[in-house]
């Protein structure tokens, strides 16, 4: 009886009726800390472009930080499992139509619901490559095992649209966050925002993809 | 292809002969007149219900009331765009001109469509003044005139539908009411008088099918026939909603100022 009970409460939280608060905390979780954690997770990429050494050493500090476990369950793992199902929902519950109105917004409006379906594909697939074998013991996390992937023309451009798309659904998604919350009213603001989250989005993208190409 | 050289108009309509049986198209053509609007057009094909294949059929039914852009009422997808029939003038569109319902919108016949789930979410969201008591409550605070300008914008909305129809997120799938009951909020709010129950109308929106459902699409805005600033008064709740939901979960003093 109380596991039923616990279930109806899961079920009760995840209701239309809390739609308001789970949407916010959708938004929320997208900049913190998935957002956050994003850019840092480039950034320390971006090390790669330095040699096998200089990621090795930046890679092995980022392992061996303490409570390493329950920073990425709750850093990572759970708020990106929450931002991503929720996520899939809304994005199918949107009936898209960029053919009646082609304007800019309608355009950035789909593609945050497409790069945020292709994120789910490739973060699982890129959990399951990497982290998900160090903790199996099948292998190291390190600049050869990314090397090894890479290697592969598939992989790679596969890794780009990766990348690409999670650098697009994080500028874009601070946009809409700024909206979300009410940070951005005016037409204006909500233009000069635009200009700043696509400033972010390039460079992002650039950080990324230059890492990309550190280990071919 | 212009109306004026060829002398006639044809428009393609999506008929429904009732609430759940298959749309299916029916061409007609007509003759040009100067000056005719869609709705004129729609007349002459009530006057005269013979389609292309010169078949006598039932004239089309359509909804209309005040024929200015007034009253939201004759609103349909004319070339692809919700819009108001009434305005949509014959010389300035594309032919065949298409005529569509607003299919967001349970069809009643041909392009006729039932709306009231939008006066059902203006009841949700308490859109009105309340001033009604068991005594004469008296004036209530004045409004300030550039306010009351600035409100008169917000106040245009005929809740003709257009923007729901043009909003990806409003569709058999979801529960959004759309944009037009939300800036009915922000104007409601932003009355002296009707400032005094704003917490109720903020909480109405924070439940089911309300503001959070907004994907910032921004087509209601691009949509609106009336140049209402949907996608301010959006935003502009999301920041009065973000304050109330703090207000409403540690509790407060300022309710409603």
């Amino acid at each position: 009886m109380s596991v039923y009970f616990e279930v109806m409460r899961g079920v009760t939280v995840l209701s239309k009726d809390n739609e308001f608060y789970l949407r916010r905390l959708h938004s929320l979780l997208g900049i913190i800390p998935i957002g956050l954690f994003v850019a840092q997770h480039l950034v320390i990429n971006h090390f790669a472009t330095q040699g096998p050494e200089a990621f090795n050493k930046a890679s092995h500090f980022m392992e061996s930080l303490p409570f390493v476990l329950f920073l990425e369950w709750f850093v990572i793992y759970i708020p990106l499992m929450f931002h991503a199902f929720y996520g899939v929902y809304i994005s199918f519950t949107a009936k898209s139509n960029t053919q009646r109105y082609g304007t800019f917004r309608n355009w950035m409006f789909l593609l945050q619901r497409v790069t945020g379906v292709i994120l789910v594909v490739f973060i699982a697939w890129h959990i399951f490559e990497t982290r998900f074998q160090k903790a199996i013991g099948a292998d190291e996390v390190n600049f050869d095992m990314m090397a090894d992937i890479l290697a592969n023309p598939l992989m790679f451009v596969f890794y780009v649209v990766g990348v690409v798309s999670a650098t697009f659904h994080l500028a874009n998604g601070i946009w809409s966050f700024l909206v979300s919350w009410g940070i951005t009213q005016s037409p204006r603001s909500q233009r000069i925002s635009t200009y700043v989250t696509m400033g972010i989005f390039l460079a992002l993208t650039v950080i990324g993809v230059r890492a990309l190409l550190a280990f071919v | 292809m212009n109306a004026t050289a060829t002398n006639t108009v044809v428009f393609e309509i999506l008929r429904q002969d009732t609430t759940d049986s298959t749309p299916y198209w029916e061409k007609f053509e007509l003759e040009y007149r100067p000056n005719m609007n869609v709705i004129s057009g729609l007349m002459e094909i009530r006057r005269n219900p013979v389609n292309t294949d010169g078949k006598h059929t039932t004239p089309v039914n359509w909804d209309m009331n005040c024929l200015e852009e007034v009253c939201g009422a004759c609103s349909m997808v004319i070339n692809g765009r919700p819009r108001q029939s009434c305005t949509a003038l014959v010389d300035k569109l594309e032919q065949p001109i298409r005529l569509e319902p607003m299919k967001t919108f349970p069809v009643v016949r041909d392009l006729i469509v039932d709306r009231t789930r939008m006066f059902d979410s203006l009841k949700k969201v308490k859109a009105w003044v309340p001033i009604d008591g068991s005594y004469d409550l008296g004036d209530g605070p004045r409004m300030p005139e550039r306010k009351r300008q600035w409100a008169y914008e917000l106040s245009k909305c005929m809740t003709c539908g257009v923007c729901l129809e043009a909003c990806p997120n409003v569709n058999t799938g979801s529960d959004f009411m759309g944009p037009a009951p939300l800036s009915q909020v922000r104007l409601m709010n932003a009355h002296p008088t009707g400032a005094m129950n704003r917490d109720e109308r903020l909480n109405a929106i924070m439940g089911d099918g309300g503001l959070a459902n907004c994907g910032n699409s921004q087509n209601c805005v691009v949509a609106c026939p009336k140049g209402i600033p949907l996608t301010t008064s959006i935003a502009a709740l999301n920041r009065d909603t973000s304050v109330q939901m703090f207000k409403n979960f540690f509790g407060s003093d300022h309710m409603v100022d």
